[in-house]
C-alpha cells in the first residue's frame, strides 16, 4: 500500500448514550479513494466528519500525513485548509458569486493574490465544467452544477485529501452523473478520496476500497468487486441484498 | 405660529435629534454587533454575558437609564464626560440610547444570524478559515442581510426614542423644544402637529428605504 495519508487509531465517540463510533481504525493511503458505506446510522457520515473535527471525538487518535489532529484554533484551521470537504447540502456561500466561492480560501487563508486565485478559480470551473457560471450566484444553478462548484471550492485549496459527505444523496437523477463523472476524473487523477455514498458505479469505477459500517464499527472492508459480488459477513449481505434488488 | 417659529429653534432642535439618532444608531450597531457575536460564540461564559445583556437592558425602562446616567453615574458616582452640564447630558444621552438599543440590535441580528444554515459556518470552516474570518465573511454579511428589516425597526424605534433623552437635555432636542413651548406658550395643536410631521419626515422615508433594501439585498437560497 502506497504512504499512509489518513490514519485514524481507535477512534471512539458518543452521541450521549449512542456509541456511534467504536474503535475506528482505518489507514487511507496516498492517492487511494475508499468508500465509506453502511446502512443509515451506521456512522459513516459521523466517521467522514470526525476527520477535519466538524465532529468531535472523545477517545483516539486522527493523523493527516503524519500531523496529529489539533483539537482547536488556528492549528485546526491550518489542518483543515488541506482537506477538502464537499457536502450533501453543496453549502456554497449563498451571498458570494460562483467566482467568489471557489476564491475565498484561497485569498483569505492561503494569502494568494487576488488576481491569481481568480484565474485559478476560473482553470477550475472550467474544470468542473461551470465557467460559464462564475458571475452568478448559487441560488441560480442547479443542485448538480452548485455539488461541481463546491468540488471546483475544495480543488482551490490544493487538498491533500477530499471528503465527500454523500454528495449526490440530494440531487435529483438526471444530475447525479454529471457529478459522478467529475468525481471520477479526480479519482484519476490521482487525488485521495474518502466518500460517503451508495453509488455502486462510481464504487466500482473508481474505488480502490469498500469499507462497510455498521453500529458505529467497521465490518467489513475489501475491494469494491469483492465487497459487491461476495461479502463476507452476513451483516454486508442482508445490506447488499437490500439496495441491489431495485 | 409665526411667532413661535421665530422665537424658539424649532430646526435646531430636530437637527439635535438627528444627531442623537445618528450618533446612536452608530454606537449601537457596534455594541449589538459586539453583543451579538458574544452570544453566537462557542465560548460559554461570552454567551452568558451576552445573554445577561440583553435581558438586564431590554427590560429597562429607558427613562430610568436616562436618569440614572446622569443622577446616578455623573452626580453621585462623578462619572463627567465634559465640564459642562448640556455636553455632558448630550453624550450621555447618546451612551444610555446606544447602551439601550444595542439590546434590540443584537436581538436582530441573532435573527439574522438564525436564517442562516449550519451548513454555511461548516463549509467556512473546512476550508480552513478561523473562527473570525468565518464571521468576517460568511456569517455576519448573511446575518446582517437577513437582520435588515428588524434593523429597520429598530432605528426608527431608535429615532423615536431620542425623546427620551428631552429628560436630561431639556429644551435642546425636538420632545424638550415642544415641551417648553407648551409651557411658554400654551398648549397649541399646529404646533404639536409639526412636531408630529417632523417625526414622520425622519422615520417614513427610512421604513420605506429598509424595506426596500431587505428585498434587494435578502440572500436567496
Amino acid at each position: 500500500m502506497a504512504e499512509p495519508l489518513v490514519v485514524m487509531q481507535d477512534v471512539n465517540k458518543h452521541f450521549g448514550d449512542l456509541h456511534v463510533l467504536k474503535d475506528i481504525n482505518l489507514t487511507v493511503g496516498k492517492g487511494e479513494v475508499v468508500i465509506l458505506i453502511g446502512p443509515s446510522g451506521s456512522g459513516k457520515s459521523t466517521l467522514c466528519r470526525t476527520i477535519n473535527r466538524l465532529e468531535t471525538f472523545e477517545t483516539g487518535s486522527i493523523s493527516i500525513d503524519g500531523k496529529q489532529l489539533p483539537e482547536e484554533g488556528k492549528a485546526l484551521a491550518d489542518l483543515r485548509a488541506d482537506v477538502g470537504m464537499v457536502f450533501q447540502s453543496f453549502n456554497l456561500f449563498a451571498h458570494k458569486t460562483i467566482l467568489e466561492n471557489v476564491t475565498l480560501g484561497p485569498i483569505k487563508v492561503r494569502g494568494v493574490p487576488k488576481a491569481e486565485a481568480d484565474t485559478r478559480a476560473r482553470e477550475l470551473l472550467e474544470r468542473v465544467g461551470v465557467a460559464h457560471q462564475a458571475a452568478k450566484y448559487p441560488a441560480q444553478l442547479s443542485g448538480g452544477q452548485q455539488q461541481r462548484v463546491a468540488i471546483a471550492r475544495s480543488l482551490a485549496m490544493n487538498p491533500k485529501v477530499m471528503l465527500f459527505d454523500e454528495p449526490t444523496s440530494a440531487l435529483d437523477p438526471e444530475m447525479i452523473n454529471e457529478v459522478l463523472d467529475v468525481m471520477v476524473e479526480l479519482a484519476r487523477s490521482g487525488m485521495t478520496m474518502i466518500v460517503v455514498t451508495h453509488e455502486m458505479g462510481f464504487a466500482r469505477k473508481a474505488a480502490n476500497r469498500v469499507v462497510f459500517l455498521d453500529g458505529g464499527q467497521i465490518v467489513e472492508q475489501a475491494d469494491p468487486e469483492t465487497f459487491f459480488t461476495n461479502p463476507t459477513s452476513e451483516r454486508a449481505k442482508d445490506f447488499l441484498s437490500k439496495i441491489l434488488t431495485h | 405660529m409665526g411667532d413661535i417659529l421665530s422665537n424658539y429653534n424649532v430646526l435646531g432642535a430636530f437637527w439635535v435629534t438627528i444627531q442623537l439618532s445618528v450618533l446612536a444608531a452608530i454606537g449601537s450597531l457596534l455594541i449589538g454587533t459586539v453583543v451579538a457575536i458574544m452570544r453566537v460564540s462557542p465560548v460559554a461564559v461570552l454567551r452568558g454575558l451576552g445573554t445577561a445583556y440583553v435581558n438586564i437592558i431590554r427590560n429597562t425602562p429607558l427613562t430610568l437609564l436616562m436618569v440614572f446616567s446622569v443622577l446616578g453615574l455623573s452626580l453621585l458616582l462623578g462619572l463627567q464626560i465634559s465640564e459642562q452640564a448640556s455636553t455632558n447630558a448630550y453624550w450621555w444621552a447618546v451612551i444610555m440610547l446606544s447602551v439601550y438599543h444595542a439590546a434590540f440590535v443584537c436581538e436582530a441580528l441573532r435573527s439574522g444570524v438564525n436564517t442562516i444554515p449550519a451548513g454555511q459556518a461548516e463549509a467556512a470552516r473546512s476550508i480552513g478559515l478561523t473562527f473570525a474570518q468565518s464571521l468576517r465573511e460568511v456569517l455576519l454579511p448573511q446575518a446582517f442581510r437577513g437582520a435588515i428589516a428588524p434593523l429597520g425597526s429598530t432605528l426608527i424605534a431608535l429615532i423615536k426614542n431620542t425623546t427620551v433623552a428631552a429628560l436630561i437635555l431639556g429644551a435642546t432636542e425636538a420632545a424638550g423644544t415642544l415641551s417648553k413651548i407648551t409651557e411658554n406658550e400654551g398648549a397649541q395643536l399646529p404646533i404639536f402637529f409639526l412636531f408630529a410631521l417632523g417625526f414622520v419626515l425622519l422615520t417614513l422615508p427610512l421604513g420605506v428605504l429598509f424595506t426596500s433594501m431587505s428585498q434587494r439585498l435578502a440572500v436567496k437560497r
